[in-house]
């Protein structure tokens, strides 16, 4: 390798903390990016599933004759067919917990309207639907119930006749004393609060293609994921394949929320009839089955508590959470609830605290992780009783919360129920709210916008959230990350990591974290990820992790090759590799006044014409990361709004989001998670619902009746930080995923009941829609 | 969402369109598709043939004659919304044209197509109702002229007899002074009116002179706001006259009810878009 003289340095910008555009999107929006629908074997079958119209029933009688002899029909299975096939998990080790039986076709019953009953596979997806038509199913319907809390009521039909009380789990956790602290309370605040199913709607419904190879017996699935390498695991258990001859990959994947963090019956469902049949088979989810069958998320109803001194400091909390489970417990869904019991104290600082959970079986979707998981409906719990307690105390809502922050030095700081935040100093985001909406102006227009007859509200969040899943033994399956880093011999860097990033931006800000790491440029660094064969294996992308534990790992890889790129260096140069430093891609020896490029290195540590000794050729690099903690990143949101007296709708005038995610690797990056996540609790304080009828049946079964957020729904969202590093990595970064999902809707919902304050409303539920503010308003102003 | 199987013409003049309409069993009329091809998808609708009007060269104009516009059946919303001769026309059917759906649906979906559908909720009915618009229907030798108010009949039920096609919407210009509105309270879904409420107001010597209003949403049938229209015709254009004249939106109308909107709901949100909707155009009227 040949040694130069040094030229004038130049001062190299570092790629980390730029505003970068992502490398994800030139393929993303020409249209060109590679869903699980744009993949076409040759020789496809395309499955179509028949999916239970009713909420509960006995199935009778299945004729599949008909459907077996219509044009292009290749095949179908039912519930029988499928014995062999393990069932659908559930990861969530909580004791006592029922665990019914989820086999991935209905076998003598089914439970809920869209309960999968038969497979039929044809030469296209046109004459597989028309072959579902065919099949003929004898229902005797069973009564059923899809409100969690008449499913508790006594005498409520049994969604799984085994456990007629409809009880799955319950979970007592008492923190200090909490009985003594209401007891010696000056002031008790009670309500109950509701946090509405919703249904993630990701823009690409599920799908799946599964190829098997019967002469080497490997099958391929592709499948709209986050989590390539665990669905792997469990596709192997439940298919009773060897995990070798399965691999997982994932295409581009549009949008997940949390609704693809699962393993789901028709994963393996594909993956059966490929094997079965011989031939590469595909499944696309229609919009209407993706909101029957695909997870819902959230299905609270709390009953709040909170105790507090006159002057406002808060000494007690306690919470009953009925979780609305649905019929079935898909992969994690009854630990959400359980996260919620963690995040319930919130910013606050006290040590008493009672948490009753009880999950509940439904006749409906099965409900599990969704943005925020667990941790919005806590912080819209604590939240909103901590405004109701300003209220009752006449104090302002911002004075209320700023007295009960622990102080800045008090980091790590126990929280009643046990965790160790991190970081974090929760004034300042607070006060940076406040200045950039100049709150005391606000106030005094509020009060002249009242004294008009208006009904204008200010309402303010100040969240933290767990994030950056986490250490391992607090996850069901393994909470580290991985990353191999690979030079290649031209001196270009590929990233493979563990971590399944799915629109969050990671192939960008982990090309920043390598591109300094050798001072090339971005374009000279590939990330891959979602592909077993390819990746090592991984957790995946959730929780907030991706970066926080999936970018550590990617750091650690980097730092540990660039310390094998210096051994190179340092010997091409003379020196010892102490003697070296590197920037801008440049190894110098300001000793022998010697460089050597990172592209000269790389080339070596192939070549290896003069290898150092004791070091092996090549540049790869595995580490995997085990965080010690959650990161725990929090912020301050303010909304502005004013309510439409005559038609109830709300206006939001202004909307302020003040989060610190510790370091920013990507600002830009950072601001779009924001504004979605933003969007995403605007939908649900103001728009979204899952509606059951009586009957189990789903009212809200379409976007023509389920409003999700449209562009023009949304205000301007005004975004800026705090940066508190975290101490739990090296990156110091936490996350923030689902910072603006956990921020915003309590934000949103304090500013209406603020607004509606002066007719005496207290509380209001979501989602808050016209008619509900409307007819709030009514009942109010005739009171 | 995958349609049951069909069978697909693109006919090229309209005489062939109604030939295969009149011989072909269980046929159906695409025109824009914005609302058939839902149906279909959904299986609520499995037309055995599609006649679709796209390809028909003589369905595709806005001209201005003597006193009105006429519009083939086959304009798109966005052509209507665009379009000058009505900006200077009739301003208020390119403002509903305007919010119906979205850019994709507005530049797929059309004037005769949506007219045909009746879609209870849908904007331009409003609009042809206040407007006081005449369809002109055609079928095998035959055509016909129905007045907006005769041609809604129920909800996604109209005057449209078998064999026949929408062939022109005819509104008529505005007279000089006249100012109209549209104010629609959309469901935020699926973006269909609520209430959405069409007026015109023109104003004589302090009094209202000429008062027209349409509403859809509200119930099955859009319809001509009658009461509200008697209420203020000679009255003073005061706020409290409109104000008035507004609380008769929905007199004898049996308001639709659903999740997003109940009856009683509705019906008083038709009250405030009636209001709103005078008030802009009063505030236009010279």
């Amino acid at each position: 390798m040949a040694t130069t003289t040094p030229t004038t340095p130049t001062k190299v910008q570092l790629k980390v903390g730029q505003r970068l555009r992502r490398q994800e999107d030139p393929r993303l929006i020409t249209g060109t990016a590679t869903y699980v629908d744009d993949i076409k074997k040759p020789g496809t079958l395309y499955a179509a599933i028949l999916r239970s119209p009713h909420a509960a029933a006995r199935i009778q009688a299945l004729r599949t004759e008909a459907a077996a002899q219509a044009p292009g029909v290749h095949a179908v299975f039912t519930g029988a067919d499928v014995e062999g096939v393990g069932p659908v998990p559930c990861a969530a080790a909580l004791p006592g917990l029922r665990v019914p039986k989820h086999t991935i076709l209905a076998t003598n019953r089914v439970y809920y309207v869209g309960h999968p009953v038969a497979v039929v596979v044809a030469s296209d997806r046109y004459l597989a639907a028309d072959a579902l038509d065919l099949i003929e199913v004898d229902y005797d319907p069973t009564t059923a119930v899809a409100d969690p809390e008449k499913a508790l009521a006594a005498g409520a039909p049994a969604v799984h006749p085994e456990w007629p009380d409809n009880i799955a789990f319950t979970q007592n956790t008492v923190y200090g004393d909490p009985n003594k602290a209401f007891a010696a309370a000056d002031v008790v605040v009670k309500q109950r609060i509701v946090s509405q199913r919703l249904i993630p709607t990701a823009m690409e419904t599920r799908g799946v293609v599964a190829e098997w190879s019967p002469g080497d017996k490997q099958l391929t699935i592709y499948s709209s994921t986050q989590i390539p390498h665990l669905l792997r695991t469990q596709l192997a258990i439940m298919l009773g394949l060897p995990e070798n001859h399965l691999r997982v990959i994932t295409p581009e994947v549009g949008g997940g929320f949390g609704s693809k963090l699962n393993v789901y019956a028709e994963e393996a469902l594909v993956g059966f009839v490929s094997m079965r049949v011989n031939k590469p088979i595909k499944w696309i989810e229609g919009r209407r089955e993706a909101f029957q069958v695909t997870i819902h998320g959230r299905g609270h109803v709390d009953y709040v508590e909170m105790a507090a001194k006159k002057d406002g400091t808060i000494t007690g909390m306690k919470i009953k959470i009925i979780q609305d489970l649905g019929a079935y417990h898909q992969l994690l869904g009854p630990l959400i609830p359980t996260l919620s019991v963690l995040m319930l104290p919130g910013l606050y600082n006290f040590h008493d605290a009672e948490a009753n959970v009880f999950g509940v079986f439904t006749n409906a979707a099965p409900t599990d992780a969704y943005r925020g998981a667990g941790r919005p409906e806590a912080t819209h719990c604590v939240e909103r009783i901590v405004d109701i307690l300003a209220a009752k105390l006449k104090m302002d809502p911002t004075e209320i919360r700023r007295k009960n922050f622990p102080a800045k030095d008090a980091f790590p700081f126990t929280t009643a129920t046990g965790l160790a935040y991190d970081s974090g100093d929760y004034a300042k985001p607070l006060d940076k709210a406040m200045q950039i909406v100049d709150y005391r102006a606000l106030r005094a227009r509020q009060a002249e916008a009242r004294k008009q007859g208006r009904l204008m509200g200010v309402g303010i969040s100040t969240y933290g959230e767990i994030c950056a899943f986490g250490p391992s033994p607090a996850t069901p399956a393994g909470g580290w990350e991985s990353a191999t880093v690979k030079v290649e011999p031209t001196g270009k860097v590929t990233v493979m990591t563990g971590a399944s990033p799915h629109g969050q931006g990671q192939e960008t800000s982990f090309a920043q974290l390598a591109a300094d790491a050798f001072g090339v440029p971005m374009d000279d660094v590939v990330v891959l990820h979602g592909d077993t064969a390819v990746v090592q294996y991984g957790i995946g992308t959730f929780g907030s992790r991706g970066t926080a534990v999936g970018g550590t790992a990617v750091h650690l890889a980097l730092q540990d090759l660039r310390a094998k790129c210096t051994k190179f260096a340092a010997h091409a140069m003379g020196v010892s590799p102490d003697e070296v430093s590197f920037e801008g891609g440049i190894f110098t020896s300001p000793k022998t006044a010697k460089t050597v490029t990172f592209q000269e290195v790389a080339l070596e540590a192939y070549v290896c014409r003069n290898l150092p000794p004791g070091v092996e050729p090549g540049l790869l690099v595995t580490r995997f990361f085990e965080p010690s903690n959650f990161a725990f990143p929090f912020g301050a949101h303010i909304a502005v709004v004013e309510v439409d007296r005559d038609t109830g709708e709300i206006r939001i005038e202004r909307y302020v989001a003040v989060d610190d995610c510790g370091k920013v690797i990507n600002p830009l990056l950072v601001d779009g998670q924001v504004h979605g996540g933003v969007a995403q609790a605007l939908g649900q304080a103001i728009f979204e619902e899952a509606v059951y009828d009586e009957y189990g049946n789903l009212v809200t079964g379409e976007l023509m009746t389920y409003a999700i957020p449209k562009a023009h729904h949304v205000p301007e969202i005004e975004t800026e930080r705090t940066e508190t590093p975290s101490p739990v990595n090296p990156l110091g970064v936490k996350g923030v995923g689902e910072a603006g999902t956990i921020g915003c809707s309590p934000a949103l919902v304090n500013a209406v009941v603020d607004a509606l304050a002066p007719l005496g409303v207290t509380h209001i539920d979501m989602p808050m829609t016209p008619q509900k503010v409307w007819r709030l308003i009514q009942e109010r102003s005739q009171a | 969402m995958i349609p049951q199987s069909f069978e697909y013409s693109a006919p090229e003049s309209v005489s062939e369109a109604l030939r295969l309409l009149g011989s072909v069993e269980n046929s159906r009329v695409l025109a824009g598709g914005q609302s058939l091809i839902p149906m279909m998808k959904l299986r609520l609708s499995g037309p055995a043939h599609v006649i679709d009007l796209g390809r028909i060269a003589e369905l595709h104009y806005i001209a201005q004659t003597n006193g009105s516009v006429r519009l083939g059946a086959m304009s798109t919303h966005n052509q209507v919304a665009v379009s000058e001769t009505l900006r200077r026309s009739c301003p208020l059917l390119a403002e509903v044209a305007g919010r119906i759906g979205d850019p994709q649906v507005r530049n797929l979906g059309t004037i005769g197509g949506s007219t045909a559908h009746a879609d209870p909720a849908a904007d331009y009915p409003a609009a042809l109702q206040a407007l006081r618009a005449q369809i002109r229907l055609v079928g095998a030798g035959r055509e016909r002229t129905v007045s907006a108010e005769d041609f809604f009949l129920d909800a996604f039920t109209t005057a449209l007899g078998e064999g026949e096609i929408v062939y022109e919407v005819i509104v008529p210009a505005d007279a000089p002074g006249l100012g109209s509105a549209y104010v629609k309270l959309q469901q935020p879904a699926s973006g269909f009116a609520v209430a959405g409420v069409a007026a015109q107001v023109a104003v004589s010597g302090g009094q209202i002179s000429v008062a027209r209003v349409g509403i859809t949403g509200v119930g099955a049938k859009s319809y001509v706001a009658q009461a509200v229209e008697n209420a203020l015709t000679g009255r003073p254009a005061t706020a409290a006259t409109l104000a008035a004249a507004s609380r008769l939106a929905a007199q004898g109308v049996e308001a639709l009810n659903d999740l997003y909107a109940q009856a009683d709901y509705r019906t008083h949100l038709a009250e405030v878009a009636t209001r709103r909707a005078l008030e802009q155009a009063l505030a236009l009227a010279r």
